[in-house]
């Protein structure tokens, strides 16, 4: 298996506040990997430290091979790595064509094929692509914000808290569709809240808690280890 | 502690940046106090005059800077309109104190000037205390403190609820707005041409050659009430609701306390105060015309001297109004060194710069306001975190009297 | 407190004629906004008509400025104060390559060897236009400078205050700042005096209804309309309009997108320096260059920029031209001294009724 996303003993934090003091992992080719934890264990955190959003002050990151620890934004989106935040993550006046357009802004090549390509993959939006994105409903964002990250076709995509604020219904329509998204091949790593829902359709998972690794691997085992499941997973 | 913490803790006192503010202190003061010394060939008499005036004005000025940090710096109101309080205070005061107009030209009809107001010669009501020495100026600066605060009160109503960057042109707007009413209703302050003659209070029970220093004195008597008010006010219950909305508007509210309620307050206690320095003003100069009172002049440097001093800090208002007005002074100052009459190693402006000193000297003080902002934001005297007077008794009670009052703390503990 | 009693009950009241207002909708506002504009314009067209269009010339002007300010307002989502003295350093500008002059005392100027008032016919009126194609080709170079400029100030100074995530209030006072600093740097090379492009006296054309108007003026409206209309197609035709629109509406996301936003931004400033500094010269072509002159306009063009919604520049045309005719024909009510009133009430009224303006997006 090889790995396409890798963090070393990441330390990062927000100025003088350190919150990951040391976290590895490993996402490989075509898995699902999900980070869960309690509150406030540095789970978004560490997905921003991955992307460049949070500085890096130590450890590193490496995605297909190359270093990209503390690089900025929109070179690590080029090196094919995209990012999903957890709220705001649609441009509100902007149409949702526009928004997409946004999505593959450094790219000059192919927009047209681009767009035709995620329209199939989220046809919800398609009949709607003139009007304006505040127009959305709140899943109907989410399903927005997933298809702008996939406009360049990125080999990793980070997914901070996909279903927060979402009702039941959307959160199985956006989990299913995170699966469809990593059967296409990319990769995915993400963050949630939802810990049992996450667990049930991810490949492995890694368990954070104030900032450090604690548990990691096949996500069924962390699903029915009683262990985490008292610590961490809640009712 | 960490290892950082450890090694920074004895040279605690010591940091550089600690030393910007004594040092800027006393090259600003030699300055003030060389340039003139030097220029007049060390006419002692005539710098202690010239200082005289130099501290008064500098003393006006910090009325006008606490007034400012009552809204700004504790309450986060954002007025750039102060041209207008002051515009308002002075003329207000004028009007209260000088006498009547005189009557119109008995040949061609037309008034040699005229005005509003003009009661100063009815207020003497006490001839045999010399009332007409101090009762006409403390009803003309309570009059212009007055007006000052109904001004700012009406001007709450549409105002205040503006997010601060429309708050700002909107001030910035009300404030020329009166400027063009004065400049244009020539009834009202007699126009451009303004009020000349205003009376100075005492003064008519003094040498010309001494009152100066008699008004310096009561300009900083009135200085110290009103920064003794201020501190009161910002150590009260009140007070402590001010800085509570100037760090999280949205906090406050939620807690239960009618924002705009105290909002309002802070900005009619503010403009009352600058009231009260425009009085002084107008008691100082004698002299004022609408035209005097331009957006840089009376809003914006004012700002500068909160900033440069340190907003959300009173001593450091009166810090910036002093290290601004030094600026100001010495660039005048500057206008004496001609070729013809070099300083010590020869220093001289150029004739090509002659003409040019004042626009420097305003391209500096430009300067000087963004990189402040850029550098050390906190100004000169950084802002106190005290909380208040009761809470600071209590814990010198539980601490013993190692802890000294005027120094900045951090909010005792729960 | 007795007073905070009678504040509260005050404020209360206020609140209710507010909500009243709010709560019978954002449209509501809006067509009786654009009612009273057709009013404003029909009434003052049919009443005023020589006022009228006067006032549709200084809306042109004012457009121009505004288009720039709604610009940098929408994307950086800050109220340059500065924007009035910039419009008069582009013209200050224009005039040097034009004339070469700059103050050497308050008396004389210095003169550089070569300008391209040298060229030949360069001055020559094209047409019935006062100025010839040096002023054109001197006001492309001002917009360059212009351009250059405001990207400069960005770097040292704005760009600075947007890492440390400033509030608008710094922003603010910091352009207060660079407006007197640019003010200042005016006075000092081209002295106190206004100045001219072109001297003597020009007479206009006598048009019907009325209409006295001088072919300059012509020309200005059509340069604000075709400035208007190009922004317009910048910002919604273009990728790289649609990235500032982008930056606008969430600079962090933007940023996550994959977007480089501080050069976006830097193109940005590029289009509202050129913008200024083509603003600033045909101000100076309708009045004068005079230093001073750019802060009086402070108040119409953050009037003209917020009536007509922050980051539309159809809006800033069009709030432009109602602040323009309002400021003109309100002297036939009012003594002109007081048009800047003018402006400064329909500021007021928008603020407190619609703050969005006309175009703007819904808050």
């Amino acid at each position: 298996m090889t790995a396409v996303l890798q963090a070393q003993a990441v330390v990062s934090g927000y100025g003088e506040v350190e919150i990951l003091h040391g976290v590895s992992l490993t996402l490989n080719e075509g898995e699902i990997v999900a980070v869960i934890g309690p509150n406030g264990a540095g789970k978004s955190t560490l997905l921003k430290a991955i992307f460049g959003l949070v500085p890096v002050h130590a450890g590193s990151v490496q995605l297909l091979g190359r270093d990209v620890t503390n690089l900025s934004p929109d070179r690590v989106v080029q090196a094919g790595m995209s990012f999903v935040p957890q709220t705001d993550n649609v441009f509100p006046t902007l149409t949702i064509n526009e928004n997409l357009e946004m999505g593959a802004f450094v790219r000059r090549d192919g927009l047209h094929d681009r767009l035709e390509r995620v329209y199939g993959l989220f046809p919800d939006i398609a009949s709607r692509r003139g009007e304006r994105a505040s127009r959305l409903s709140g899943g109907q964002r989410q399903m927005l914000a997933l298809a702008r990250s996939l406009m360049l076709d990125p080999q990793v995509l980070l997914l901070d808290e996909p279903s927060a604020s979402l009702s039941p219904k959307m959160v199985d329509s956006i989990f299913d569709k995170i699966a469809e998204i990593n059967q296409g091949g990319t990769a995915i790593l993400l963050v949630e809240q939802n810990a049992r829902e996450a667990l049930s359709f991810s490949n492995r998972a890694y368990v954070l808690a104030t900032g450090e690794n604690r548990f990691e691997g096949e996500a069924k085992s962390i699903l029915d280890s009683e262990e985490v499941g008292r610590l961490y997973l809640g009712a | 502690m960490t290892v950082m913490e450890r090694v920074r803790a004895p040279f605690a006192g010591l940091r550089g940046e600690n030393l910007i503010t004594p040092l800027a202190f006393l090259f600003i003061t030699a300055l003030v106090i060389l340039m003139p010394a030097e220029r007049s060939g060390w006419d002692l008499g005539g710098v202690v005059s010239f200082l005289t005036f130099f501290a008064t004005t500098v003393a006006i000025f910090s009325i006008f800077t606490l007034g400012l940090n009552v809204q700004w710096g504790y309450t986060g109101v954002f007025n750039f309109g102060i041209a207008g309080f002051f515009l308002v205070g002075s003329f207000t005061a004028a009007i209260f104190t000088k006498g009547a107009p005189p009557p119109p030209d008995p040949v061609t009809g037309r008034p040699y000037v005229e005005y509003i107001g003009g009661f100063g010669d009815e207020l003497d009501f006490l001839p045999f205390l010399d009332s007409g020495e101090w009762l006409p100026f403390i009803v003309g600066t309570a009059a212009a403190a007055l007006m000052c605060g109904l001004l700012a009160l009406l001007l709450s109503i549409p105002t205040l609820r503006l997010r601060e960057d429309y708050l700002a042109i909107a001030t910035i707007g009300i404030a020329e707005l009166l400027r063009n009413i004065a400049l244009e209703e020539q009834g009202l302050v007699n126009g451009p041409r303004g009020l000349l003659g205003i009376p100075s209070p005492l003064s008519g029970l003094f040498e010309p050659a001494d009152y100066k220093y008699i008004y310096l004195l009561i300009v900083v008597a009135v200085l110290i009430l009103v920064y003794v008010a201020v501190e009161r006010g910002i150590r009260s219950p009140w007070g402590r609701v001010l800085r509570a909305l100037r760090e999280d508007e949205l906090a406050t509210a939620a807690s239960g306390k009618n924002v705009f309620a105290f909002k309002m307050q802070a900005f009619v206690f503010g403009a009352m105060i600058m009231g009260v320095g425009g009085s002084l003003y107008a008691y100082e100069l004698r002299a004022i015309s609408p035209e005097g009172f331009s957006h840089f002049f009376s809003t914006f440097l004012f700002w500068v001297m909160l900033i440069v001093g340190g907003s959300g800090n009173n001593r450091g208002a009166i810090l910036g109004a002093y290290m601004v007005w030094g600026i100001w002074i010495i660039s005048l100052q500057l206008q004496g060194y001609t070729p013809a009459r070099p300083g010590p190693l020869g220093f001289a402006i150029p004739e090509i710069l002659q003409g040019r000193i004042f626009f420097i000297r305003d391209f500096l003080i430009g300067t000087i306001i963004v990189i402040v902002l850029l550098l050390r934001p906190q100004g000169l005297l950084p802002e106190e975190r005290r909380v208040s007077i009761w809470v600071e008794r209590q814990a010198r009670r539980r601490r013993g009297s190692s802890w000294k009052p005027g120094e900045g703390t951090e909010s005792p503990p729960d | 407190m007795s007073m905070t009693v009678l504040d509260g009950r005050f404020t209360e009241a206020l609140t209710r004629v507010r909500d009243r207002l709010a709560g019978r909708g954002d449209t509501v506002t809006g067509i009786g906004l654009w009612l009273l504009i057709a009013v404003l314009v029909v009434g003052s067209a049919a009443g005023s008509t020589q006022l009228f269009v006067v006032g549709v010339i200084v809306g042109s002007i004012l457009a121009l400025g505004a288009l720039g300010l709604t610009l940098i307002y929408g994307v950086l989502k800050f109220g340059n104060f500065a924007h009035g003295d910039m419009m008069m350093m582009g013209a200050y500008i224009a005039f040097f390559f034009l004339t070469g002059q700059v103050a050497r005392t308050s008396r004389e100027d210095t003169q550089l060897p070569w300008s391209l008032d040298s060229l030949p016919h360069a001055v020559d009126g094209i047409g019935d236009l006062t100025f010839g194609y040096g002023l054109i080709i001197a006001a492309l170079l001002a917009a360059a400078a212009m351009a250059l400029l405001s990207i400069a100030l960005d770097r040292l100074i704005y760009r600075r205050l947007r890492r440390r995530r400033s509030g608008i209030v710094i922003f603010a006072i910091a352009s207060l700042g660079v407006a007197i600093a640019v003010r200042s740097l005016m006075f000092i090379i081209w002295g106190p005096d206004p100045r001219v492009y072109v001297s003597g006296i020009h007479r206009a054309q006598h048009y019907p209804f009325g209409v006295v108007l001088k072919t300059d003026q012509i020309f200005i409206f059509a340069v604000a309309v075709a400035l208007a209309v190009l922004t317009y197609l910048l910002l919604f035709h273009t990728k790289l309009g649609k990235a500032m629109r982008a930056i606008a509406d969430n600079p962090d996301l933007a940023r996550v997108s994959g977007i480089n936003t501080e050069q976006i931004i830097v193109w940005t400033w590029a289009v509202g320096g050129a913008l200024v500094a083509v603003a600033g010269v045909l101000l100076a072509v309708q009045s004068q260059i005079n230093p001073l002159l750019g802060f009086v306009l402070l108040l119409p063009l953050f009037a003209a920029t917020i009536l007509g919604g922050i980051g539309n520049p159809l809006g800033a045309l069009a709030g432009a031209m109602v602040v323009g005719i309002a400021q003109e024909v309100s002297i036939e009510f009012f003594e002109p001294a007081y048009k800047p009133g003018v402006a400064f009430l329909i500021l007021i009224l928008i603020l407190l009724v619609r703050p969005r303006g006309l175009l703007g997006a819904k808050i």
